[in-house]
């Protein structure tokens, strides 16, 4: 199957995967300080002004959403399967 | 009504209830016919007002086709031809039965032009749709349907006394917007009742225990109906109320949170549901005209993505039996499509531009920082990251590469499921595309006039940083993302563990009242007072002569036997009879002159 074999052939290059992912990221961040390209005049708050500003966001609110739920998910959220089975 | 005006909730009715009569031979036919008649039906419906009924006192409407209820209505109605084309080599046609009562109850609230009606299909839904969950079978499915049923039927309760009370004061039933300044108990009791069925924290854990344990086509209904009506009964009664802002971004937070903890997919994507009704419902709480074009937009973006994944998830679970991820993992090489598709829903829910979920949940938050909103605003994009690390991520990693979790049957069973399924999953990734590209074909269903547009370089450059972030994120933290074999307790720990205390003390306290009452009565007062009519006279007597005895020191054993044995007999002095009738006489004329 032709879906396979491109999975496949994309697996086999992970790590041209990565770079590529990494260049894309830079790039991103880098054309976001272009005022003539991304048009901040819409912008809500001052902060967001700031190049990569949702760069930051959006890593750092992947961060703390998965440490606050291991954390409740510690605290007690988190229970064996057959918890209510018994 | 001057003219025949057939409700759409009645095609499916009818189409329901003829099921069973139809031969095998046409069966696939008739299967798809009647949703697509359905479709038809609500498509070419013109805006009005239509089946006015006078009942009693009440004006009920049928039929109030306004541009909301034919948004709700046009992408309800898809869902069903979907979900059928999805479901249609499911043997059981009970499953079928019980699937387009509920799509018809979903149809009949969202043409409700009264409380009543609105009503009446709120309560068909609950009862119809409870059959997708029990019809799986198994014993946890009937445990599960079962406390589907009684959050349900509680929240009805609470609708109807809401509507009653309500009813007392206003001057007609119609279903219009409530005071939103002054609810009074009538619309606060209302507003719980629709709450629990846009499950809004904590009335939200039947959401995930009942759409977990559905049938894997039943599932791709549930996640539609109930909790978009939800939403549109709120927008309806309830635009503009603040505290609906606060509870929405608690849901869309709330969600994301569950769903790291969460091992089964299925469950996964319904607490996703949660998060992502949670936009809507912050949506309807700001009430703006762009907020609710962005509501309308997104529920109808929503049900198209989130049919899709369940239909994904659905498929892993038809054809392995298995919906967790650590019996999961690697199953690209079996499965290629079914990812393939599942990653489009994947896309579409997390905002990727050119998907559906770009064009539509953008519009919620950005009237939320219209409205100078800010930490609402904020916390809703924070937990669109959230949701692509979950649904865009986490699920198609872990079902499909990953650590390789299968067992050798799981294995050996998996591969693309047949071509009704995968024609529904295609069908549902190519309109979620369509809408993410071709913005006009959502944009002019809305009640409101469109002035915006997503696709600005800035938006564009947002949404590709936080998500592209994410994945980094992702990637980073994979460890700690490991699914583990472990249960999310929720809300529902409430009715499933405290309900053993409830009993606990409920069997103490009432057994203990009832045997104490036996004790008391049955065994001790009754025995006395039957033996004691047994011959009232004789005992007074008795009593009255050991009294005296006692005071006077005589013989009284003799005169005892003789009182009982003229008591036994009746055979009483004659002067006592007349003794007593002169004292009767006496008192009675002593009260007659005083």
């Amino acid at each position: 199957m032709t879906l396979v074999r491109t999975i496949e052939a994309l697996r086999q290059r992970w790590s041209l995967l990565v770079r590529m992912f990494i260049v894309l990221l830079v790039l991103l961040v880098l054309i976001d300080a272009v005022p003539f390209l991304i048009d901040k005049e819409k912008a809500h708050t001052a902060m967001e002004s700031i190049p990569g500003f949702w760069s930051l966001f959006g890593f750092f609110s992947c961060v703390l959403i998965v440490y606050i739920s291991k954390y409740l998910g510690k605290i007690g959220l988190l229970q064996r399967e057959d918890f209510y089975h018994d | 009504m001057t003219e025949l005006w057939i409700h759409p909730a009645l095609i499916l009715l009818v189409g329901a209830a003829l099921l069973p009569l139809v031969p095998e031979r046409i069966r696939a036919g008739y299967l798809l016919l009647v949703p697509l008649l359905v479709f038809a039906r609500v498509h070419g419906m013109a805006q009005g007002v239509y089946g006015e009924v006078r009942y009693l006192s009440w004006d009920l409407v049928f039929g109030r086709a306004d541009a909301i209820a034919s948004l709700f209505a046009y992408i309800l109605a898809l869902m069903a031809v979907l979900g059928t084309l999805y479901a249609l080599k499911v043997k059981k046609r009970s499953e079928f039965a019980a699937a387009w009562v509920y799509v018809a109850g979903s149809l009949g609230v969202v043409y409700a032009g009264d409380l009543l009606t609105l009503f009446l299909f709120w309560e068909m839904m609950a009862l119809s749709s409870v059959f997708l969950i029990w019809l799986r079978g198994r014993k946890e499915s009937l445990a599960a349907g079962f406390r589907y049923l009684l959050v349900h039927s509680a929240g009805g309760a609470c609708l109807l006394a809401g509507i009653l009370v309500y009813s007392r004061g206003a001057e007609s039933l119609a279903f219009s917007g409530f005071n939103v300044q002054h609810l009074g108990i009538g619309g606060w009791l209302i507003l719980i009742g629709f709450l629990l069925n846009a499950a809004v924290p904590p009335l939200h854990a039947w959401l995930p225990d009942g759409y977990g344990e559905a049938t894997f086509s039943g599932s791709v209904f549930l996640c539609a109906f109930t909790t978009k009506t939800a939403v549109y009964a709120l927008i309806r009664g309830f635009a503009g109320l603040e505290i609906l802002i606060w509870l929405g971004v608690i849901m869309a937070l709330y969600g994301v949170v569950y769903a790291v903890l969460e091992n089964d997919s299925r469950r996964l994507l319904a607490y996703h549901i949660i998060s992502q009704v949670g936009y809507m419902v912050a949506g309807v709480g700001i009430g703006t005209q762009l907020a609710i074009n962005g509501v309308c937009a997104h529920a109808f973006a929503h049900i198209l993505y989130k049919g899709l994944l369940f239909m994904g998830c659905g498929a892993v679970l038809q054809m392995t039996g298995q919906s967790k991820f650590t019996e999961l993992g690697g199953l690209y090489r079996k499965m290629p499509w079914t990812f393939l598709f599942t990653l489009i829903g994947g896309l579409s829910i997390s905002a990727f531009p050119l998907f559906s979920g770009f064009v539509s949940k953008s519009m919620t938050v950005a009237a939320g920082f219209e409205a100078h909103l800010l930490w609402p605003a904020f916390l809703l994009t924070l937990a669109s990251a959230g949701t692509f690390l979950h649904t865009g991520l986490k699920v198609p990693y872990f079902i499909w590469f990953g650590k390789n979790n299968c067992k050798p049957e799981t294995w050996e069973q998996a591969a693309d499921p047949s071509w009704n399924m995968i024609a529904a999953m295609a069908i549902g990734s190519a309109l979620c595309i369509f809408i993410g590209v071709y913005t006009p074909y959502l944009y002019d269903m809305l009640p409101y006039p469109v002035e915006y547009n997503p696709y600005t370089a800035y938006h564009i450059s947002e949404s590709m940083q936080i998500l592209l972030f994410t994945m980094l994120g992702f990637f980073l933290l994979l460890k700690k993302l490991q699914p583990a074999p472990a249960v999310a307790v929720d809300t529902d720990w409430l009715y499933r563990r405290g309900a053993r205390v409830f009993r606990r003390w409920d069997d103490r306290l009432l057994n203990g009242l009832n045997a104490w009452c036996e004790e008391l009565i049955v065994r001790r007062a009754l025995p006395w007072l039957s033996r004691f009519f047994e011959a009232p006279g004789g005992y007074l007597q008795v009593a009255g002569l050991r009294l005296l005895a006692r005071l006077g020191g005589a013989d009284r054993q003799e005169t005892e036997v003789a009182v009982q044995c003229r008591s036994r007999l009746g055979t009483y002095p004659v002067g006592i009879g007349v003794l007593l009738a002169v004292l009767y006489l006496a008192a009675m004329s002593l009260l007659f002159f005083f």
